[in-house]
């Protein structure tokens, strides 16, 4: 039971990221994050036995990438004044199509791996191999900084998603990959510490080109 | 226990220097943290601890070969860091040395760490510590560079805990028990699934790999050491860098004692000529004398992973490899920050004759320069000689080739741009600086010192040293 309840967010989470691929409007893309990071903060709970550490993780994840840090990419947001994201190095629909052969390619190997019996009816490894390849695209293919950070974040929750693996055998490691939001955090930071210093303007990445050979 | 104390010291240190009012007298907790840690870390150096088989953190032979060193290469920056902050009094320091400090303290701990998931931990600690050192000059400029790190930092540090995460599912699927220390990952051995361990090594790879700046991960290196102060420079390069050498040297050993060794040195061996041929290659071209600097950091890093794939002669090698790098490459740093301070810029275009302007630092640069190219009697020139030797003794023709080819351009390259500022006569811009660059025994003792040890370490090698790296290579090889 539980584990058609758990593909089901799985499937919920792999569509947010198309979402997050095909969008300009840069609240649109925090609310399918934030979105992603609250079913992902579910989903530990509906597995076997949660004890204290596992609800531990599900809290922490849900504050974590579901309010604390969309709510301070809004207020970047706010700070540099800019809403969306115009000339993306990779296009939107590009990027859609190639998010979608990724989450088919996915699918399709996944069977190739050696997986546990309790995980081999799961969508836990393609979903997470299918965030991961979505982060990657986003990391790469936009060129707002806000977008860039969205796309980090994207990538982590893939790792969070294959972390549900070990959850019950290591959750250590799953405890570990919740100081990734950190890394976020001080992007963020960054951002808006750099607008108040007025360094640039635009928060285009492609205008960081001062050092180069 | 003192093992503890060489991560707690420097991070009280921090926090104490976070708390600390007067930013005048602030810098002095440097070397004050420094050298406690210094002595901690070659006292238990002498006196190795027992470690527990089953510990998640402990002072085992791996740390005992590298920590030292990283130790003394942070006192000796400390030391010229009190003279830098006081010239440097326009620019708040708060954030910095309680940022160095923390980065310390994290160092230690990663060098100790003796679990996958704690020495992840750590890793990712080191690297948002150095964030606000690569922000310290505030400029654009620095924030570009900064920018960069954290983007091709962070998607490293991602993939690296991915690469954990993998090879902890090979630990559960050979039926392991949850246990990931590397002592049971290693025991575990053959257990592992295989499929899983070949993933988990290629994202380690990049993963550590960008932290230590292996080519083609490498791109941050050039802006952050080129942008950040020169003791940020000389801790990233000579100790930032050397706790992922021995992170990926730990897990090489999970990969060999799974039965892959075999391909995981074929790729350490491919990823580091590629690291040095890349560096050779952006050495003939770069004019910015810390850029330089930063692509012979690339360069060395990828000697470190050769000799990492070159079996147990190879490793030791490597070891001693990190050593003279950081010694040699810690002097240069530092010579090379006084040049820019006097100069203005860092740009062989603008600068030349500093042999006139700061003839010390000057010379402390060049013979720094000829110490990092392996011209005897310094350091780098043994430990690359015994990288050399495991290469032939191994049969690795080819791989010889291309490492002496590129040792070559490499001394081309370098040698261009260090004659080239060096050389010449002074330009006028740089004689008629408002505040003239005073080489003061502050700014020039530390470099000075550094180049001294890594002339003794070539020359007069103690044996207590190369019996820690042979007992790491026991540890590692112990499959």
């Amino acid at each position: 039971m539980n584990h058609a309840h758990l593909n089901l967010l799985i499937g919920l989470a792999m569509g947010l990221n198309l979402l997050a691929l095909g969008t300009s409007r840069l609240p649109l893309l925090i609310r399918a994050m934030s979105a992603q990071g609250v079913i992902l903060g579910v989903m530990p709970t509906l597995m076997e036995r949660p004890d204290w550490r596992v609800l531990l993780v599900a809290a922490a994840t849900i504050g974590g990438k579901g309010l604390f840090i969309p709510g301070m990419l809004r207020r970047a947001m706010r700070t540099v004044q800019i809403d969306r994201e115009l000339e993306p190095l990779i296009g939107f629909v590009p990027s859609i199509l190639l998010g979608a052969g990724g989450t088919i390619a996915a699918l399709a190997l996944t069977p190739l791996l050696p997986l546990l019996p309790e995980h081999a009816n799961s969508l836990l490894v393609p979903g997470a191999l299918a965030t991961v390849l979505t982060g990657l695209i986003l990391l790469i293919g936009r060129t707002k900084a806000i977008s860039q950070a969205c796309g980090y974040l994207i990538l982590e929750n893939g790792i969070y998603l294959f972390g549900l693996l070990l959850i019950q055998a290591m959750p250590l490691m799953v405890e570990a990959g919740v100081l990734l939001d950190l890394t976020v955090g001080v992007f963020i930071l960054g951002i808006i510490v750099d607008r108040i210093q007025r360094a640039f303007d635009s928060l285009d990445t492609r205008k960081l080109t001062a050092l180069h050979e | 226990m003192i093992s503890l104390l060489l991560i707690l010291v420097p991070l009280v240190a921090a926090a104490l220097a976070a708390a600390w009012s007067d930013s005048r007298t602030r810098p002095w907790l440097l070397p004050g943290a420094g050298l406690i840690h210094c002595v901690l870390a070659w006292w238990l150096f002498c006196n190795p601890p027992v470690v527990e088989a089953g510990a998640w953190l402990g002072f085992d032979p791996l740390a005992r070969a590298v920590l030292p060193v990283v130790s003394l290469l942070f006192l000796v920056c400390a030391c010229y860091g009190v003279t830098y902050l006081r010239i440097r009094s326009e620019r708040p320091n708060r954030t910095f040395v309680a940022a160095l400090l923390a980065v310390l303290g994290l160092l230690s701990a990663g060098h100790q760490a003796r679990h996958l998931g704690l020495l992840w931990i750590f890793t990712e600690g080191v690297t948002l510590a150095a964030v606000p050192l690569l922000h310290f000059n505030g400029t654009p400029r620095a924030f570009e560079a900064t920018w960069k790190y954290l983007l091709v930092g962070g998607t490293g540090i991602a993939l690296s805990l991915l690469g954990s995460l993998c090879l902890g599912y090979a630990s559960l699927y050979g039926g392991g028990d949850g246990q990931l220390t590397f002592v049971a990952l290693m025991a575990q051995g053959g257990g592992l699934s295989r499929p899983w361990v070949l993933i988990a090594w290629v994202l380690l790879l990049v993963g550590y790999g960008t932290k230590m700046g292996l080519a083609p991960m490498h791109t941050w290196k050039p802006d952050a050491y080129g942008e950040a102060p020169a003791i940020v420079g000389a801790i990233l390069a000579g100790g930032v860098t050397s706790v992922a050498f021995t992170a990926l040297l730990r897990v090489r050993a999970v990969v060999g004692a799974a039965g892959s060794g075999a391909v995981a040195d074929h790729t350490l061996m491919a990823i580091g000529l590629f690291s040095m041929l890349v560096a050779a290659l952006f050495l003939l071209g770069t004019r910015d004398y810390k850029r330089m600097l930063a692509y012979s950091s690339v360069e060395h890093m990828g000697i470190l992973t050769l000799g990492a794939s070159l079996g147990r002669a190879g490793v030791a090698a490597a070891l001693f490899h990190v050593w003279s790098n950081a010694l040699t490459k810690g002097a240069l740093f530092l010579s090379a920050g006084n040049i820019r301070r006097a100069a203005g810029s860092p740009s062989m275009d603008a600068v030349r004759g500093m042999s006139v302007l700061t003839p010390r630092s000057a010379a402390i640069f060049v013979t720094g320069m000829f110490a990092v190219t392996a011209c005897p009697p310094f350091g780098p020139f043994f430990s690359e000689i015994k990288v050399l030797r495991a290469a032939l003794e191994s049969g690795h023709w080819v791989a010889t080739a291309m490492f002496l080819g590129c040792l070559l351009l490499a001394f081309f390259g370098i040698t261009r741009v260090v004659f080239g500022i060096v050389d010449g006569r002074p330009r006028h811009a740089a004689k008629a600086g408002s505040k003239r660059f005073v080489e003061t025994a502050g700014v020039i003792v530390p470099p000075f010192f550094l180049l001294v040890l890594s002339l003794w370490l070539g020359l007069f090698t103690p044996h207590i040293v190369t019996d820690a790296w042979a007992a790491a290579v026991t540890q590692l090889f112990s499959y």
